[in-house]
């Protein structure tokens, strides 16, 4: 008691006030819960949570389910990382990356895009895609500000949209269209506070991708309107039959974008956690300041890492991208021989075919599927409302995984 | 046809209507153009990796440096043919360096590699000499890690 009275003492010369004021009524009963802010509360839990949650409890089940490669990243790259480790390399790093892996980053950039930017202030390395997408909304956004989202999508723009005051509108894609965004759809869904458009293809869940032509009708009204585009690219190198366009590259829009790529799949380095940003030098100057009272700098040993694979890693990546292709097509081939309806998808390592004519909802379907045959695929509408009727089959499985898997299914389809 | 034989080295007895779906192309191309790898010669074989060790082990592995003379007009082709008609001799290959051919010998036991080593290779009239180094221990062979795979670590449903 007497410490504290004199620690309180203590505290009140130091901060200059007079005398501290407690008050008379003490206040209500104390609940962490409350301790939540609004905004937080309103973000609904994950789909994928639960789902995880019921999957992980079952045994014996084959996962179609994951979201990154079934590749161990390539040992020259870990090997790298593991030198330099043994070196000493583990203090801090620029706020923007290492000045080397930045270069790279532009070299790379360049030979496989042909974008052009500058390593100085145009790049910022980051902890994955993750960071970089909240990052950069948490930069333009403004209180109500409006988000274009194509959906069905990845699971945290959403979210991420609402934690930095913005809000978050959909722009349902359909699988008539191939799950492609169309300059309709998206001009259907500007208003006057419409300020960004996150486009990412190839898209997590669907496989969709967008081809040069399709980008140039959404890029004309990006210009008209006056969006600015978040670009997640994430899976560019996973573009099959044809090369990835970048909308940034497009005439007249490396202004209005910034390009969001990583290591992750391409390179299979979803545990190292590093991705950047490239993009107009005044919003990513303006994300480094966030970035580097947040986090200071990606993983050191990640971008250790990301330097060897830019550099050595493209014959790897190239072996593992055709792998993904010969397993796209077994998936998609199998897929339709169980008479499961879906587009061919051109991108990413995901397929999504319809269900609806089993009649059930994309949650029933996919839990009956675990509990009766225990595969694991992620219910469509964890993607956004316009998923209902669908399931995502990663197919970054072995295939001797996807073929069980693939009879599984037909069984469980059969049954019903 | 060089994504025909990728996929082959990995799995040779995948059926050509899998390796159809795969490529995204017909069975009766993938049929003929293996029959036409097969007839080239391109492809020499199907068979199985084993690690004997698993059962009790196969006998010994030797690997022979072979210092030769090469014979006039024939080179070393010749001389690596005299080697190769042995039936215990598995493989055969022209090396740069310090030696010149590396033999690879299989037999019962290291007695019978030691004795075929001294009698016939040793005695061939071209060869200067012979280092012979037993096997102990196979780690990784043709890219297969023998003792234990890399484990999946990946969760089970992410986003």
């Amino acid at each position: 008691m007497t410490v504290l009275s004199s620690n309180l003492k203590l505290e009140n010369r130091n901060s200059g006030d007079s005398v501290r004021s407690i008050p008379a009524d003490t206040p209500g009963k104390w609940d962490p819960a409350n301790c939540v802010a609004q905004v937080v509360r309103d973000i609904p839990p994950s789909g994928i949570r639960k789902f995880f949650d019921l999957v992980s409890q079952t045994k014996g089940v084959i996962s179609l389910g994951v979201g990154e490669p079934d590749f161990v990243t390539p040992w020259h790259v870990r090997e790298a990382s593991v030198y330099y480790l043994e070196k000493g390399h583990t203090s801090y790093t620029s706020n923007w990356g290492m000045l080397e892996l930045r270069e790279e980053i532009v070299r790379y950039l360049y030979r496989r895009f042909g974008l052009n930017y500058q390593p100085n202030n145009q790049i910022l390395v980051t902890v994955g895609v993750s960071e970089a997408v909240d990052l950069a909304l948490r930069t333009v956004l403004c209180h109500g500000d409006e988000v274009l989202i194509p959906e069905p999508c990845f699971v945290s723009y959403r979210p991420c949209v609402k934690l930095a005051g913005g809000i978050p509108v959909g722009v349902p894609t359909k699988a008539e269209d191939e799950f492609r965004l169309t300059a309709e759809a998206l001009q259907a869904a500007l208003t006057p506070r419409s300020k960004v458009l996150i486009l990412a293809f190839p898209s997590n869940p669907t496989g969709a991708v967008m081809r040069r032509e399709h980008l140039e009708a959404i890029a004309e009204v990006v210009r008209k309107h006056n969006l600015l585009v978040i670009s997640d690219e994430i899976y560019a190198e996973l573009t099959y039959e044809g090369k990835h366009v970048s909308i940034a590259s497009l005439e007249g829009m490396a202004d209005r974008v910034i390009v969001m790529n990583g290591f992750s799949k391409a390179f299979a380095m979803t545990g190292w956690r590093l991705g950047y940003a490239a993009g107009p030098a005044p919003i990513i100057e303006a994300m480094c300041k966030i970035h580097q009272y947040t986090i200071m700098c990606a993983p050191t040993q990640a971008q250790r890492a990301g330097i060897e694979a830019l550099r050595n890693g493209e014959p790897e990546m190239q072996r593992m991208i055709r792998s993904y292709d010969h397993r796209r097509r077994m998936m998609y081939r199998g897929l339709q021989n169980l008479g499961l309806e879906c587009f061919e998808p051109q991108g990413a390592f995901y397929v999504f075919p319809s269900i609806k004519k089993t009649g059930l909802s994309s949650e029933e379907f996919s839990e009956r599927l675990l509990m009766e045959e225990k595969v694991a695929v992620v219910p469509g509408n964890a993607f956004g409302q316009c998923g209902e009727g669908y399931i995502r089959c990663c197919y970054a499985a072995s295939a001797r995984d996807i073929e069980q898997a693939l009879q599984r299914i037909d069984r469980f389809i059969n049954r019903l | 046809m060089r994504e025909i034989l990728e996929l082959l080295e990995e799995d040779g007895r995948m059926r050509p209507e899998e390796i159809a779906v795969r490529l995204g192309r017909d069975v009766d191309w993938v049929i003929s153009t293996l029959r036409q790898l097969e007839e080239e010669k391109v492809i020499l074989g199907y068979k199985a990796l084993v690690n004997w060790d698993r059962i009790g082990g196969n006998g010994v592995t030797a690997i022979i440096d072979v210092k030769v003379t090469p014979e006039r007009e024939v080179g070393f082709d010749k001389v690596a043919e005299r080697i190769y008609r042995f039936p215990q001799v598995r493989s055969v290959y022209l090396m740069s360096g310090t030696y010149d051919l590396s033999v690879v010998i299989e037999g019962k036991t290291m007695k019978e590699v030691a004795f075929f080593v001294a009698e016939k290779l040793a005695t061939l009239e071209f060869v200067q000499g012979t280092t012979t180094h037993f096997v102990l221990k196979k780690y990784k062979q043709d890219g297969v890690v023998f003792e234990e795979s890399e484990k999946d670590f990946r969760l089970v449903v992410t986003p």
